[in-house]
């Protein structure tokens, strides 16, 4: 056959994916502050820039009673400190030209700073950094003017199918877990915040024993052990944030329909996933790779966009955190064939845990994912996320060079064997946000 | 048709630091112009074909025509099945995509760079034996449509944006939104692709930028080799469809379920090409970057911090596109804040340009980010091959990007009042704004499944 025959000379490429299973990652460095900070590093010399990102155990897993209060935390470091405000913080680093940014989600909450390595550049980003870390101000207009901020977030949230679904889909999964809230709260939980409850989740969770330091960047080791002083080193040493509660299985599925003046509907499945250093992660990985986390090759996207032509895009994954997190699936699609796209997409699941992948799309799987790696790590900006992730989870230094090796080794019964375990379709959430009607509800109670 | 072949050009630019970057252009004999740009830091290569075409060379009743197109791109050549593409791509441990814009359609791969031949043994295939087979188009165009209504019909703020520019533009095929128009999608046959897939796609038409740890003669050989044996087309230019002179302030209304309301400002404005003298287009990148160019700047301390009247204000120019474009602002007002009172604040920060000269602390400021984040992109292979490519579809020379920082080093304060006075003036104006009509009460409905043990 033609097709056949002009594929030949790439199917020779394909083949050689296979043998090269032994990938060197970047070459990581670990050591920890005086005070206690974890600290990961890795020397790239061939660029002048340097990026550093500290990673506090202070995600919205740590709001407590008071929803929102970490990611309220975090957004106002950057607001004011020491003597600066925040006009001063932003132009003492614009004026370097470095860049600066402040984030939150469930486990994590960062500051994060990239910036040329020559010397002025690289002492005012330091300097900066470290003031915004230990002596933010938290002053009483820069709260408001905040707060005022994240409200208008949550009102845009509210005008966004996509936002109102996955919000719902968390606190279904989650039930009365930490991790069911949004990062960012709730608008009357946002309003009841304190300047008291600001400094008191600074005080408690911006301490050197909560906090990893990950460097990338022109410098070396000596460097490198006196930048990571010099960002944290004004941390008090503190405790480390206390274990996370268990989260529960859920014991039944729900269906819900929230109804949405918009075109589309946008459905979830979800439930509990895994955890990071799980000992299913890879069969996991690897399997979900197959069903929904490979683009337009995945198998639900097969099913859904390319047979049919039902969403612009379809997915699964495991989102692994410090406990587990969830696993969740999701399209959009017009509101009338809402209950046929969620048909597929269940029956998609349903055959995927029953028979599990064929060789032909574990090899597949395998041959993306290894032969993938060096664009993995070819970049900086890339490897800091790693470094980030690999010192917050406790993970191996060698997780990067052995994650290849890891992945060669997954076989089909493996994954079969772990989706069995540990995904139910009978105790799925559904969420549906869009037009809606009773035909759907069928569709998500079949067993 | 193309010049045959003028040779290589060898260029070595230093940076800062110790990698050099050493470009290589190369004309294939039937058009294609292939750019190989050096950059040994990591394994990978990208390879981009970027192809003259996009919304703004489309015409009523057939928008969204390059969009599906793109898409139709993955759906099977002569010698492949539909899907194939990505198939492959992936089992070499490639990541791919494609892109569409205004003046322009792109497609790349991100591969380990010993397998750049496998890309343009794919990408030369699709670029002249494309099948368009009929079945496979009607289950595409769904799902494009699916993909115009997220990102467009169920989000107030695009659907705002796309009014805005439908209703500011006259002339210019700029009023086109890249998805297309709804009814033109529903319209759209598979032999308008034809066509438009016949008219286009060729290698005369087409530029190859190849960015990575790369020989640039090996990647010139295999561009040959794959490409070279295409035959070029013989290319009509789009007419030169050129906005009239905007007479008068124009304003819209959008009115649609959302929570916030929405303002966007645009002034008519020149761009590197088209503009009366070199420098304008630079001075305008240099006045937005003033406005929005960091946390520092003007929207942000004056307007979120300072009056606290917007909860988000950006400003956004290029001086990059195939035809003039706008200085475009938009902003969400705080709830205390009218949307009078929120455009008057924004047309306030426009006017002061007008008077007074930007200091030299904010001119200087501004000038240090550019030149860091040039440093910085050499972090992303793919962003270097981006510059490239888009500079040289919109029909500009790649070097551009190279003395793009120069260029906006020698803007002067007076310059930037100039052409605030020349360009940012009511006359010129466009502005939207976003009406919100009561979203209904969210009610819901759940259904509980029985219990399950274990």
């Amino acid at each position: 056959m033609r097709v056949k025959r002009w594929l030949s000379g790439l199917s020779l490429f394909i083949l050689l994916v296979c043998s090269s299973l032994v990938f060197a990652g970047p070459k990581i460095q670990s050591w920890h502050t005086d005070n206690g900070a974890k600290v990961l590093f890795v020397e790239a010399p061939e660029l002048p820039i340097l990026d550093i990102r500290v990673v506090f155990d202070a995600g919205s897993a740590r709001d407590g009673d008071k929803p929102g209060v970490t990611a309220f935390t975090n957004s106002l470091l950057a607001e004011g400190a020491g003597s600066w405000n925040a006009q001063q913080i932003a132009e003492r680093m614009e004026r370097v030209g470095a860049q600066l940014e402040t984030d939150s989600l469930r486990d994590m909450a960062w500051v994060s700073a990239r910036t040329l390595t020559k010397p002025e550049a690289l002492e005012v980003t330091l300097e900066t950094v470290a003031k915004l870390l230990a002596e933010p101000r938290f002053e009483a207009a820069d709260i408001e003017r905040q707060r005022q901020l994240i409200l208008a977030s949550l009102l845009q949230d509210e005008q966004s199918p996509g936002s109102v679904g996955k919000k719902r889909l968390y606190q279904l999964v989650f039930g009365n877990h930490p991790y069911a809230g949004d990062p960012e709260g709730t608008r009357e939980s946002v309003q009841a915040i304190s300047r008291d409850d600001l400094l008191a989740t600074h005080h408690r969770l911006y301490v050197a024993k909560n906090a990893v330091v990950a460097i990338i960047g022109a410098v070396d080791r000596a460097q490198a052990e006196r930048i990571a002083g010099q960002l944290v080193g004004a941390l008090p040493e503190g405790e480390a944030a206390p274990p996370l509660p268990q989260v529960a299985d859920l014991d039944r599925a729900v269906v819900e329909q929230i109804d949405f003046p918009s075109t589309q509907s946008h459905l979830y499945l979800g439930q509990p996933g895994m955890r990071r250093g799980d000992p299913d992660y890879f069969p996991l990985y690897v399997g979900n790779h197959i069903l929904g986390g490979s683009g337009l090759v995945s198998l639900l996207s097969e099913e859904v966009r390319e047979k049919r032509g039902l969403s612009y895009s379809v997915y699964s994954y495991f989102l692994p955190m410090r406990q587990p997190g969830i696993f969740q699936l999701g399209l959009q699609t017009k509101n009338e064939q809402a209950g046929e796209a969620l048909q597929v997409m269940r029956e998609t699941l349903q055959r995927f845990i029953d028979e599990g992948p064929s060789e032909e799309e574990l090899q597949a799987a395998k041959q993306n994912i290894t032969g993938g790696f060096p664009l993995r790590i070819a970049s900086n900006s890339k490897i800091i996320e790693y470094l980030a992730v690999i010192g917050f989870y406790d993970l191996p230094l060698d997780y990067l060079d052995r994650f290849n090796e890891r992945v060669e080794a997954v076989t089909r019964e493996q994954i079969r064997d772990a989706f069995r375990r540990r995904i139910d379709p009978q105790r799925l959430i559904t969420i549906q946000v869009g037009r809606i009607d009773e035909s759907l509800v069928k569709v998500g109670q079949q067993d | 048709m193309r010049r045959v072949m003028t040779g290589v050009i060898l260029l070595l630019l230093l940076v800062t630091g110790q990698s050099q970057a050493e470009v290589v252009e190369h004309w294939l004999d039937n058009g294609l112009k292939v750019i190989v740009k050096q950059d040994t830091r990591a394994p990978i290569v990208v390879s981009q074909v970027w192809y003259k075409v996009g919304s703004s060379y489309e015409y009523g009743g057939i928008t969204g025509v390059s969009h599906v197109l793109e898409h139709m791109m993955f759906k099977g050549t002569e010698h492949l099945e539909p899907g194939e593409f990505s198939r492959i791509i992936a089992a070499n441990g490639g990541e791919e995509n494609a892109f569409t814009g205004r003046d322009y359609t792109a497609y790349f791969q991100t591969l380990s760079n010993d397998r750049l031949e496998v890309s343009f043994k794919l990408e030369a295939d699709r670029m002249r034996h494309l099948k368009l087979l009929p079945e496979e188009f009607l289950k595409e165009v769904e799902v494009v449509k699916e993909e115009r209504r997220m990102r467009t019909e169920d989000k107030p703020t695009s659907l705002t944006y796309e009014q805005f520019l439908a209703g500011a533009y006259e002339a210019s095929p700029y009023r086109i939104p890249v998805i297309g128009w709804m009814s033109d999608l529903d319209a759209l046959q598979v032999g308008d692709l034809r066509t438009w897939y016949r008219k286009w796609y060729a290698p005369n038409n087409a530029t190859l930028v190849v960015v990575g740890d790369v020989d640039p003669q090996e990647v010139i050989a295999l561009a040959e080799k794959h490409f070279g044996p295409l035959k070029p087309e013989t290319l009509a230019q789009p007419k030169p469809r050129i906005e009239p002179q905007q007479r008068g302030v124009k304003r819209f209304t959008v009115r649609a379920p959302a929570r916030q309301p929405y303002l966007i400002l645009g002034f008519k404005t020149p761009v590197v090409g088209t503009a009366e003298e070199d420098w304008e287009p630079y001075a305008l990148e240099m006045l937005a970057y003033i406005l929005d160019g960091g946390d520092s700047a003007r929207l942000s301390n004056n307007l979120i911090r300072g009056s606290r009247q917007a909860v988000s204000a950006d400003a956004s120019y290029s001086a990059f596109s195939r035809l003039s474009s706008m200085l475009v602002m938009d902003a969400i007002p705080t709830p205390e804040t009218s949307m009078d009172k929120l455009e008057a604040a924004l047309l306030q920060e426009i006017e002061r340009f007008k008077t007074d000269l930007v200091s030299e602390d904010e001119m200087e400021r501004v000038r240090n980010q550019i030149i860091a984040s040039k440093v910085y992109e050499k972090d992303s292979v793919f962003y270097q091959a981006m510059l490239i490519g888009q500079l040289e579809t919109i029909g500009l020379d790649w070097r551009l990007a190279d003395d793009y920082v120069e260029n906006l080093q020698k803007v002067t304060a007076e310059q930037i009042r100039q052409v605030a006075n020349k360009y940012l003036i009511e006359s010129n104006l466009s502005a939207a704004r976003l009406d919100p009509l009561p979203m209904e009460q969210q009610v819901s409905r759940q259904h509980m499944g029985g219990r399950h043990e274990g």
